[in-house]
């Protein structure tokens, strides 16, 4: 299992393209807003945690059809599924190793855009550990509907419409915790939140993940 | 298959003979007149008592009305994705195919009817509200419920192998059950919302008159057989293709 781990965060960051992309698919669509927006710094203020969270969330959708593509076609995955490591071990290595080259580095980097859009530089350290404790529940809930949508060609479109629903909760959460001056009262019970479902997801979605990639691979 | 015989023999006097497509096909094809005359029996009665022979409310005048076609469907709309939730089960438990194809064909169905109670609620909110449209607890949930059906149905229409594609689709309405629902709670935390709490409760805590109950729940029922008819019919229309892509397959 971590020798999967450590293979597929091998072959991401060689490949290059993985956070690479999804860094500056982040930013890009960060500029993007912001020039929608317009330069009035108080309306950037207020919709910073917004755009961020959503950048967040689309920036790891584009890398997770990569996630058991690459092998289902190599024939790694079939192989992988006849291997002592139970497919349930294949999901939690897979999401760990998306976690690790998409949200990780998405969170670290989340403050540049953070700045550009005004977002007050002191909750900078708050903005990253919401989006470190966030964003592995994206990982996670990506790679089973990756699993899900193994079988369908150019299932891109799918995957997404897929997965944007159930990121809902998360979206949620992550932007109520990082949105500092107004709701002062809640934002700590929203990063419990948050959390919790990151452990919930990380707890029960390798099962589903497993069962559909069953179902996948014959 | 060896055990093929004791099991029909188990199966006689139980629910589950049912699952099997041929006695489905010729009982549904029995009742299937009855069911559809009396949807169209109880719909009629319901509607037209509902939208005609009530009298109007002394807050939103004939407004309120609508809620012959709100509630029903967006009860109806709830019931199905459960039904769904529970075919789903049924098929991963017990690989009963008619069990996949009525989820299967319960879906656009449910859909159909999220878009019925989500447009009444537009048409009910302009009046009573000021808005066609807000971002209220109760609305978003029934939104992102209706995308979830839209991934269902898509998911459905993308595989092509059918029991594959009944696997994956069960796993999804059974995740994306616990979202939904995960997603309820969620848009809680960040508005209270327009949208009254719910009227009807089967202990009955009446919050509405007779005259406005009766009517309704002769709507609700109609609703209720409008669904099971339409499931019925869908599953029976997924059996046939099911079977003449089996010819298909024989022949070539």
């Amino acid at each position: 299992m971590l020798a999967l781990f450590r293979r597929d965060c091998e072959l991401a960051l060689k490949s290059g393209s993985n956070s690479g992309l999804a860094l500056a698919f982040l930013l890009l669509l960060v500029v993007i807003t912001a020039i929608a927006i317009g330069p009035d710094p108080e309306q950037l203020q207020i919709l910073a945690p917004a755009v961020i969270w959503v950048g967040v969330l689309l920036s790891s959708l584009l890398s997770l059809e990569k996630i058991f593509r690459q092998d289902h076609e190599d024939g790694i995955l079939e192989a992988l599924m006849t291997s002592p490591l139970p497919p349930e071990g294949i999901a939690v290595a897979k999401a760990c190793a998306h976690w690790v080259t998409t949200g990780l580095p998405l969170a670290v980097i989340a403050p540049v855009p953070a700045f550009l859009l005004n977002y007050s530089a002191s909750s900078s350290l708050w903005l990253v550990l919401s989006l470190v404790v966030g964003t592995p529940a994206l990982s996670f809930v990506g790679t089973f509907n990756a699993a899900l949508t193994l079988r369908v060609r150019r299932g891109g479109l799918l995957l997404s419409i897929l997965v944007l629903p159930m990121c809902v909760p998360t979206l949620i959460f992550g932007v109520q915790a990082i949105q500092v001056p107004v709701a002062t009262q809640s934002y700590d019970v929203a990063i419990v939140y948050l959390t919790g479902l990151t452990l919930v997801s990380a707890a029960t979605m390798p099962f589903a993940t497993a069962a559909a990639l069953r179902a996948s691979v014959e | 298959m060896w055990n093929n015989t004791h099991s029909r023999q188990r199966n006689r006097n139980s629910l589950w003979q049912y699952a099997n497509p041929s006695l489905f096909m010729t009982v549904s094809d029995r009742i299937l007149p009855y069911l559809v005359v009396l949807t169209c029996c109880s719909l009629a009665v319901g509607v037209s008592w509902g939208l005609i022979f009530t009298p109007d409310d002394y807050q939103h005048g004939p407004n309120v009305k609508i809620m012959f076609l709100h509630v029903p469907a967006a009860l109806m709309a709830i019931n199905g994705w459960l039904m769904m939730l529970a075919a789903s089960l049924i098929w991963l438990v017990r690989r009963h195919h008619v069990s996949a194809l009525a989820a299967k064909a319960a879906a656009p169905v449910g859909f159909t009817l999220t878009l019925v109670a989500l447009a009444t609620g537009a048409i009910w909110g302009k009046p009573a509200w000021g808005t066609y449209w807000v971002w209220d607890p109760r609305l978003t949930s029934f939104l992102i419920l209706a995308l979830f059906y839209v991934g269902y149905i898509g998911l459905w229409k993308a595989l092509d192998e059918s029991d594959q594609a009944a696997d994956l689709t069960s796993i999804l309405c059974i995740v994306g059950s616990v979202f939904a629902l995960l997603s309820r709670y969620a848009v809680l935390f960040w508005s209270q919302g327009l949208h009254q709490g719910s009227t009807l409760s089967l202990d009955r805590e009446t919050h509405i008159d007779n005259a406005f109950y009766y009517p309704l729940v002769v709507c609700i029922a109609g609703f209720v057989l409008l669904f099971v008819t339409l499931v019925v019919l869908g599953t029976r229309h997924e059996i046939r293709l099911r079977r003449l892509e089996a010819i298909r397959a024989r022949r070539s």
